[in-house]
């Protein structure tokens, strides 16, 4: 055999030193399942999901692919029966570590209604977990089919009160699974250093700061920790209560505050922004990343205030017009002001904010119909 | 920058000079803070404890507006101790000597005199800069506003060159770009001097080249007015007409005082965008614009790389896009300006512009391209100048230490120094629109150090008047470690309280860039 090669699912691949048997997969597209990895952070084999059989000259082990470096020569299973079984156990074991009403798939004795009664009584929540449908926790308990009640805790009643004193990110830790990707995100990523994990045992949770909230913390609300929740237990504040049925676009685009251009999705339901997430982890300059801006400074876009229609000074006045009228007299001033005083008494600030095509046509306005080279924007500011 | 943004992870030591980067540049900051985590050097040479130095190995103070001073002192002893990159600078540079006699004055004593900065951490710094396998350059607008602007940023350049740093990974000049296309601004031929692509309007081939291309006549040769003189001809009269497409110098501009005076001179004032403004509200004519959102096009990053922009909402109805209005107006002056879409405008700009001339849409849909891309097989360029400069030879630059144009005196003791925080951007036309964002910072503030504040017996919250010999406005106190003494931080965000309104419209006279981070101002309790 080549070196540096192993085989998954009875396929050879080629693997560089340092990958994991989980790098390997991602790369050929085999699809390993997981709650806890984050590319670019250490591997903490939290979740257990990932785990693989390996053939081993005793037998068969079984071991987590996202902390196991490959080895020539390995051979890998990704999806044998024993791998499920586990798999099915670890699912288990999350979905009744906290508040996880979303185990229906399985029920099949119990009617929906039923279901959601049962739901709200038990959790005293108003409503069904806010990401439902959009859930990798659910997502995974749906394809194993898991019930949940495997360790005799089900819904038992988490007392964690949510958290909502900032304006950007609701923290509900009744929901969430402990996998540590939020501090991952928050320490090895981003590096803003304001959570981590508090408490020992069976009281070990997520804490912000000195164990208060985010809002006291030295956080930034940056949001990479609810873009990297598998969970609900981080949120978007403005999303929580956002129509989670009405049809979604994605449209990739580059973000419009700083240089940086950060790649990103925004997501988009009847004609408005609901939420704009940090682009693919391969992708640069930014890898998935995003700021606060970014992230939730999009409200300009569809803001109440935004002009629509064109206004000219009447007596000192500024009053609405139509795109002809305004136009035109835009059209004769400049053209009047060009003939009598010169062109070199006209100015032209194009934008630093805009498109290079926007830009473009600027300069191509100000030199070709303009006739100066009176053209600036605000780089200097 | 010379070198692309994912390249500083890989730097063995990053000086971060004249940049706030948590607050101005937060992804591009995770770069940083990773590359010390992973134990790399982190130097960060600025007037403020800004938030950045907590993660540093070495944060030096030295006093506003003395940057060159700095950077001759570094030079001096790299020299002095020999650590210079002899192959370098004799393969790849010219006029060394003139910046060896020039340098040779700066000694880490006289330095720390000019600078405040200890001479001891002058040699320390000189030492690991230069003996640094690769070292990055990351600079920002604390370097470049100031009278001497551009020869910060050429001692700066003078400093890599002379440890041989530039042209390699990890290492580079590498100027922060404030604004989502300042880049593409001036790739674009948003400058007076220049068309695209940096071809000079002075050149007549090239002039020639544009008139065929856009089917015009007598295209004007004489280079124009940069904004900031813009403004000056306006307050005497000279300029008669501006069109000002998407910016608020109303707010951003130095001597805001000055500046209104201007734009109230001018004969004819048209203002393209997308809220109203304190620019907008002084216009004869507005425009509604479409926003970012609203559009198909590109942007240039930072790190040169052109990446797409899409469209993702309907606009509002009754705006249009910006280069659809100018268009309507050149045809309304007699120029046919006719696009099916901003697609067919990007054609016409890879048709002539030499470093775009590879970079069409269909190849930047899955990711952007950095220019130089001379044609459509070029894979673009992430570092420059990997086997020569752009003029062939780098030249050193031999340059003197230049005090800011205000100092402080017994009328103004302290130094301003203004720039942005995390949760704004720029005039706040977008950011105030996020609730959010202003619930995390509602309003202006004067960053004071505690020994300052002390003297002055106020604290956090207290409203003081805040004046210098161009204007005067209130805001509250905030007192801060990060302050240092005798230097006042503010936000200029805010048109309540603007701190344009005292900033100083000076000028670099090679950039024409204002000095905004250095001005004398008073601080006196509100009554």
């Amino acid at each position: 055999m080549d070196q540096n090669s192993i085989t998954i699912n009875g396929h050879v691949y080629q693997f560089r030193p340092g990958q994991t048997i989980l790098d390997v997969a991602q790369e050929n597209n085999i699809d390993i399942p997981n709650l806890c990895h984050l590319k670019g952070t250490r591997a903490t084999g939290a979740c257990r999901v990932c785990i693989v059989e390996l053939e081993e000259s005793w037998g068969k082990k079984l071991v987590s692919s996202c902390s196991s470096p490959a080895k020539n020569g390995m051979v890998v299973h990704t999806e044998s029966p024993e791998v499920v079984q586990y798999r099915k156990f670890y699912i288990g074991l999350m979905l009744d570590s906290g508040n996880h009403n979303c185990d229906i798939g399985a029920s099949a004795d119990e009617s929906w209604t039923d279901f959601q009664i049962e739901a709200m009584e038990n959790e005293q929540k108003e409503e069904l977990c806010p990401v439902w449908g959009d859930c990798e926790l659910q997502a995974l308990a749906y394809r194993y089919q898991v019930k949940g009640r495997v360790s005799g805790r089900h819904r038992e009643p988490v007392k964690v009160p949510i958290e909502k004193d900032n304006p950007f990110i609701i923290r509900d830790m009744s929901r969430c699974i402990l996998c540590g990707r939020c501090v991952a995100a928050c320490n090895e990523l981003q590096v803003n250093q304001a959570i981590d994990y508090g408490f020992r045992g069976t009281n070990e949770k997520i804490v912000a700061g000195t164990g208060n909230t985010l809002m006291t913390s030295s956080c930034v609300f940056c949001g990479e920790c609810v873009q990297v929740c598998p969970v609900g237990a981080l949120i978007p504040t403005k999303a929580f209560r956002d129509d989670r049925f009405v049809p979604t676009s994605t449209v990739r685009t580059t973000c419009s505050f700083c240089g940086v251009g950060c790649q990103m999705d925004l997501h988009v339901q009847n004609n408005k922004i609901v939420k704009i997430d940090g682009a693919d982890r391969n992708l640069p300059p930014n890898n998935g990343m995003l700021c606060v801006k970014g992230r939730y400074g999009f409200e300009f876009v569809g803001a109440p205030d935004r002009l629509t229609t064109p206004l000219i000074k009447k007596d000192g006045k500024q009053v609405p017009a139509s795109w002809d009228e305004a136009l035109d007299l835009v059209a004769e001033k400049l053209t009047e002001i060009k003939k009598k005083h010169g062109p070199d008494t006209m100015g032209v600030l194009t934008s630093a904010r805009a498109t290079n095509e926007d830009n473009y046509i600027a300069q191509k306005f100000t030199r070709a119909v303009l006739k100066t080279n009176n053209i600036d924007h605000c780089a200097r500011l | 920058m010379t070198n692309t943004i994912a390249d500083i992870e890989t730097s063995d030591l990053i000086l971060v000079t004249g940049s706030n980067t948590t607050e101005n540049h937060p992804v591009l900051s995770t770069f940083i803070k990773r590359a010390v985590l992973k134990g790399k050097k982190l130097v960060v040479i600025d007037p403020r404890f800004v938030k950045l130095a907590n993660n540093a190995t070495t944060w030096l103070r030295p006093n506003p507006g003395t940057d060159i001073a700095w950077i001759n002192g570094l030079m001096h002893v790299i020299i002095k101790e020999d650590l210079h990159d002899k192959p370098f600078i004799a393969d790849r540079t010219e006029n060394f000597d003139a910046l060896k006699d020039v340098v040779t004055s700066y000694t880490p004593e006289r330095v720390e005199e000019i600078t405040g900065i200890p001479a001891q951490d002058i040699i320390d710094v000189a030492r690991e800069f230069a003996k640094a396998s690769s070292a990055s350059i990351c600079y920002c607008m604390g370097i470049t506003q100031h009278t001497c602007g551009t020869d910060n940023v050429k001692s700066l350049a003078n400093l890599s060159m002379l440890c041989g740093h530039l042209g390699k990974p990890g290492g580079g000049v590498n100027p922060l770009r404030g604004q989502n296309n300042v880049q593409g601004a001036c790739d674009m031929g948003g400058l007076p001097n220049v068309y695209t692509a940096y071809q000079a309007v002075t050149n007549e081939d090239i002039r020639k080249k544009y008139e065929a291309a856009w089917n015009v006549l007598d295209m004007p040769a004489k280079p124009g007015l940069p904004v900031t003189e813009m403004i000056e001809k306006a307050y005497e009269g000279e300029l008669k007409s501006l069109y000002i497409m998407g910016e608020n110098p109303m707010v951003s501009d130095p001597d805001l005082n000055h500046a209104e005076k201007a734009f109230s001179n001018l004969e004819f004032l048209v203002v393209q965008d997308i809220f109203e403004t304190e620019t907008t509200a002084l216009a004869d004519v507005v425009f509604p614009a479409c926003c970012w959102a609203e559009k198909d096009g590109t942007f240039a990053n930072t790190e040169r790389r052109v990446q797409r922009v899409r469209k993702a909402v309907e606009p509002p109805e009754g705006a249009k896009l910006d280069w659809e209005i100018l268009c309507e107006i050149a045809k309304r002056m007699g120029y046919d300006m006719t696009y099916e879409n901003s697609h067919e405008i990007s054609r016409e700009i890879c048709t002539v512009t030499p470093s775009y001339r590879g970079i069409t849409w269909e190849r930047i849909e899955k990711g952007g391209i950095a220019w130089p891309c001379p044609d459509e097989s070029h894979p673009g360029t992430p570092i420059l100048h990997t086997t020569q400069f752009t003029r062939g030879k780098g030249l050193f630059h031999a340059i003197e230490h230049q005090p800011p144009a205000e100092q402080p005196d017994a009328d103004y003791p302290y130094v301003l120094t203004t720039g942005r925080v995390l949760y704004h951007y720029h005039t706040r036309t977008m950011t105030s629109r996020t609730e959010g964002l202003n619930v995390m910072s509602p309003e202006c503030f004067v960053e004071i150090s505690h020994n300052d504040a002390k003297k002055l017996g106020l604290g956090t919250g207290d409203v003081v008047n805040v004046s210098s010999r161009r204007g005067r406005i209130s805001a509250k106190l905030k007192v801060s470690y990060q302050a240092v003494d005798g230097t006042i931080f503010m936000p200029f965000h805010f048109a309540q309280a603007a701190a344009n309104r005292l900033t100083n419209a000076k000028l670099d006279p090679v950039a024409k860039i204002p000095e905004l981070k250095v001005c004398a101002i008073n601080i006196e309790p509100a009554a």
